[in-house]
């Protein structure tokens, strides 16, 4: 019987991608956020509200990513900014080569603040690499406050948790704080911030914490 | 690439059968006996998908009966303060000794080709 050493990594082709986008997104000097969280937790409400919110500060462009359809990006293209959409047919979460493909198609704009809209899904996103500088991940109140636990990876993998739809906690069963709680247990070093896109609560601390990233 | 693939198990399992063609590029029939594989049990892949899907892609090829033997790799931490590495069982994410939570995760996220096994 005869062995062959192999020793590879699975993703490689995949990482070895995100590395050449984290490269161009370095040349153009941007920040970029690849944002995660189940399907209809506001991520595309969270990049309209910070795009409306930042519009005199800096400017931003958006790659998003679906199963199907291009609502999201005829969404954001209303704020008049650069937005590509990439529609996965079925796929469960975005690779390296689509988000260049889609930077390719955008990068020619001005733009300091990249967002990566990933398909909404709390499990596959999270071993891609797509050459983001960090993971955002968004879980809404009306979830509820075990996800972090239930979903680990995500949740260890992310630099930032944005907490959604905090105007909805007095109707729905979720504890802030054990949400809180329950987060910071799997990944102590969790920027949390708690937002509504609805009233517009926690918006401008979250775009403060973005400004702080930007280098110029 | 993920082309009209729809689950991610799909992906990697092509991702897999992608690098055995780097090794073994004309397998002759039925020659390829395993193709070990490490997965983290922090890596969310599901190994009983990722099975069938590995058979199922390699149905009617050279690579027909080949089998996808999967090692599931622990989660293991590094501890800041015992400076030592620990088993540990997610969720939860801190030493089992002093229950600090400055940890580094060390093993569990890996998902590796190791070796292919050939009949001779």
């Amino acid at each position: 019987m005869s062995v062959i050493t192999v020793e590879r990594k699975v993703l490689e082709k995949n990482d070895a991608i995100a590395q050449q986008n984290r490269d161009s997104f370095k040349k153009k000097n941007l920040f970029t956020m690849n944002l995660v969280s189940s399907p209809g937790s506001g991520k595309t409400s969270i990049v309209e509200r910070t795009i409306h919110n930042t519009k005199d500060k800096f400017k931003i462009a958006v790659i998003e990513g679906d199963v199907q359809t291009s609502l999201d990006a005829q969404r954001v293209d209303a704020y008049g900014v650069p937005v590509v959409q990439i529609v996965t047919q079925g796929a469960c979460h975005l690779e390296a080569g689509l988000v260049r493909d889609a930077f390719g198609q955008i990068e020619k704009n001005n733009f300091e603040i990249l967002f990566i809209e990933n398909v909404g899904n709390l499990v596959c996103p999270a071993g891609y690499d797509l050459g983001e500088d960090l993971k955002v991940v968004i879980v809404s109140t009306t979830e509820g406050d075990d996800k972090p636990l239930k979903y680990p990876a995500m949740f260890r993998n992310a630099s930032a948790l944005i907490i959604n739809k905090i105007d909805l906690v007095p109707y729905v069963n979720c504890s802030l704080e054990t949400l809180e709680k329950n987060s910071l247990s799997i990944n102590p070093s969790l920027h949390i911030f708690k937002t509504s896109c609805t009233t517009d609560e926690g918006i401008a601390e979250w775009c403060e914490w973005i400004s702080s990233k930007i280098t110029r | 690439m993920v082309n009209n693939t729809t689950m991610h198990e799909l992906s990697v399992a092509q991702e897999i059968l992608g690098i055995v063609n780097q090794y073994v590029p004309e397998p002759k029939s039925n020659n390829i006996k395993s193709v070990k594989v490490s997965i983290g049990k922090l890596s969310n892949i599901l190994t009983d998908s990722l099975i069938f899907c590995f058979e199922a892609i390699i149905g009617d090829t050279a690579l027909k009966g080949a089998k996808l033997e999967i090692i599931e790799t622990p989660v293991k931490i590094g501890c800041a303060s015992c400076k030592k590495e620990y088993e540990i069982e997610p969720p939860i994410f801190a030493c089992p000794i002093c229950g600090n939570n400055q940890i580094k995760i060390v093993s569990g996220t890996e998902l590796h080709v190791d070796e292919i096994e050939l009949f001779d």
